[in-house]
């Protein structure tokens, strides 16, 4: 992506003082310490890459997935409507930016958040990082709806009253600040690294510098993961854009006022395996640390 | 932000909701002890809901429920990774969930105590999260805490210095305290107690008892527009039924309707 298109919301996003409950999570980082899996800074930056390679870039996908349904619909009661054709040129083939004047009807009001939500789930073998994923989701919708309040996060959070995943409400999230896809998945990718590298820093005490100097040098593997997941979110976005996009804005059209959250049409939902393509890579020590973390006696982080 | 709907959604109306009470202070000073008493206290006038704020695990909530002094399904605990301040002030997202998932369950409530983390002098709850606070200190810190000020010293709505049964074994002179106190907390009210030899805290139990009632007073009424910032006193107009207009909008969030256990 071109430093010029950038959107300054994501800068927001991405920040660690949005206040949505991330600072009590440690993305496995509590137990791969307690277990004497992290203990310095060569294995705190193994942990970070193997995280990123498999969870960070699913997270990226379902992030990039989560904005591309929710991206366009979001400037209705925002200031950012005028940015819905841009935003939709960059980063997005053209199928999607076909799809992106609707996708948020799509995604808002047709039942595409449930079957984004299930992929997520079914993408995370640990019930407890399930239950933490699904905590942090739940906590950045209810601050994202706040600060960019829009009637696809309304929907989400009306589609999946438990939680939504965490990639999810942040690509949502994204989606209603204005950001792009590939913006979206570059925050997720960028927070499953920062939130275990800051928690490394509180529990080890090691040198904050030193702990910045190795996610400077994975700057190139979260770009690379942005672009990874973007990529592989065009065929289940086709997918939706024909199977479901496509008849909501006909029926959109002849109906335009059902464009809130209020009144979602009963409607079928789409496809089942629209978005089963997406990347599943999976990290069985981090299930195994999740699992163990939960019946830790002493532990600071919720996750 | 559209001023043109109502938006009742996502702004936090205190109209028809519990008095949400802040407990904090250093670690160990009795937080704790005084939430415990205060349940003792109150627990038969008041609808009440406790969240704790834990450094490590539940330890105060397990501690809380095994008192017996409340319903232990009506005590949640919230974990803060190492930064309890943080949780009360700057990212008070997990409190607020904590705090609304005990009012949907149990609702109406008339109070939700939260206790914080034990931090320092400097931390103090977000308005966004408590609407009175009670700052907690311990005689055996010294005497001379009060003097040294900080924003809990010297803005919280009440100052508790607990422990005086101490005061002799370490020399702490309760004259300096509270002229120490006063002298920086321009005319806000400061109680001594000992929880240990007066477990319902009686005082505190009375000045909370007040606040209650004043906050019912001014907020019993659910707001028909909730939108914009609701401030209590624009507000304080005489209500007709307390209880039936509460139940209805017990949540600042009534569109939001979850349905699971607190976190
Ligand atoms: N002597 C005496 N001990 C007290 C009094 N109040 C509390 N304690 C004791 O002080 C210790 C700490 O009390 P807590 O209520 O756990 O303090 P806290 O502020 O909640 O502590 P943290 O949550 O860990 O910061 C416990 O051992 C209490 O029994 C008191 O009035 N007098
Ligand atoms: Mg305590």
């Amino acid at each position: 992506m071109s430093a010029p298109s950038l959107n300054a919301a994501l800068l927001l996003l991405a920040d660690s003082r949005l206040p949505a409950g991330g600072h009590g999570h440690s993305g496995g980082a509590e137990a791969a310490i307690a277990a004497g899996t992290v203990r310095d800074l060569p294995t705190l930056a193994a942990f970070l890459r193997g995280r990123l390679a498999t969870s960070g870039l699913v997270s990226a996908c379902l992030a990039a997935a989560a904005c591309a349904l929710s991206a366009p619909a979001a400037g209705s009661g925002t200031a950012s409507a005028p940015a819905g054709d841009d935003a939709g040129e960059r980063g997005m083939p053209s199928p999607a930016a076909r799809g992106r004047a609707a996708a948020g009807v799509a995604g808002g009001l047709l039942g595409g958040w449930t079957e984004l939500d299930a992929e997520a789930d079914a993408r995370t073998a640990s019930p407890a990082q399930r239950e933490a994923s699904r905590v942090q989701g739940r906590l950045l919708l209810r601050t994202a709806r706040r600060i960019w309040p829009s009637p696809v996060l309304d929907g989400l959070a009306e589609a999946v009253p438990e939680g939504a995943h965490h990639p999810i409400a942040l690509g949502a999230a994204a989606g209603a600040a204005g950001c792009a896809p590939e913006e979206a998945a570059l925050a997720a990718a960028y927070t499953s690294v920062t939130g275990p590298a800051t928690a490394a820093v509180r529990l080890l005490g090691l040198d904050p510098v030193a702990v910045h100097r190795l996610l400077a040098d994975l700057a190139p593997d979260l770009e690379r993961t942005a672009s990874t997941a973007t990529a592989a979110v065009t065929p289940g976005l086709e997918q939706t854009v024909s199977t479901v996009i496509a008849p909501g804005l006909e029926r959109a059209a002849t109906a335009p006022s059902a464009h809130t959250a209020d009144s979602p049409p009963p409607s079928p939902a789409p496809t089942a395996s629209a978005w089963a393509e997406l990347p599943a890579h999976s990290a069985p020590a981090l299930d195994l640390l999740a699992e163990r973390h939960l019946r830790a006696g002493l532990r600071l982080f919720v996750s | 932000m559209g001023a043109s709907h109502e938006d009742h959604h996502h702004t936090p109306d205190p109209h028809g909701r519990a008095l949400r009470l802040g407990i904090g202070g250093p670690v160990g000073s009795g937080k704790t002890a005084l939430t415990a008493a205060l349940c003792r206290a109150l627990g038969q006038s008041l609808r009440l809901a406790v969240v704790t704020n834990d450094i490590y695990t539940t330890e105060d909530a397990d501690f809380l429920r095994r008192a017996g002094v409340l319903d232990p399904e009506r005590i949640a605990a919230v974990q803060t990774g190492c930064c309890p301040h943080t949780a009360i002030r700057d990212d008070i997202a997990a409190n607020l969930d904590a705090v609304e998932t005990l009012e949907e369950r149990f609702g109406p409530l008339d109070l939700v105590i939260v206790e914080s983390g034990g931090d320092n002098l400097t931390a103090t709850f977000s308005r966004g999260l408590a609407d009175r606070q009670i700052f907690v200190l311990d005689v055996s810190g010294g005497d001379k805490v009060p003097r040294k000020g900080g924003p809990g010293v010297t803005t919280a709505d009440l100052l508790v210095i607990n422990k005086t049964d101490l005061a002799p074994m370490v020399g702490a002179d309760l004259t300096v305290m509270s002229r120490d106190a006063a002298a920086v907390r321009e005319g806000r009210p400061v109680l001594f107690t000992s929880v240990r030899q007066e477990p319902e805290a009686h005082a505190v139990a009375e000045w909370v008892t007040g606040v209650v009632e004043a906050w019912a007073h001014e907020h019993r009424h659910a707001h028909p527009h909730a939108h914009a910032h609701a401030h209590a006193h624009a507000h304080a107009h005489d209500a007709d039924s307390p209880e039936s207009s509460a139940h209805d909008t017990g949540s600042p969030e009534p569109g939001h309707g979850r349905d699971r256990t607190p976190v």
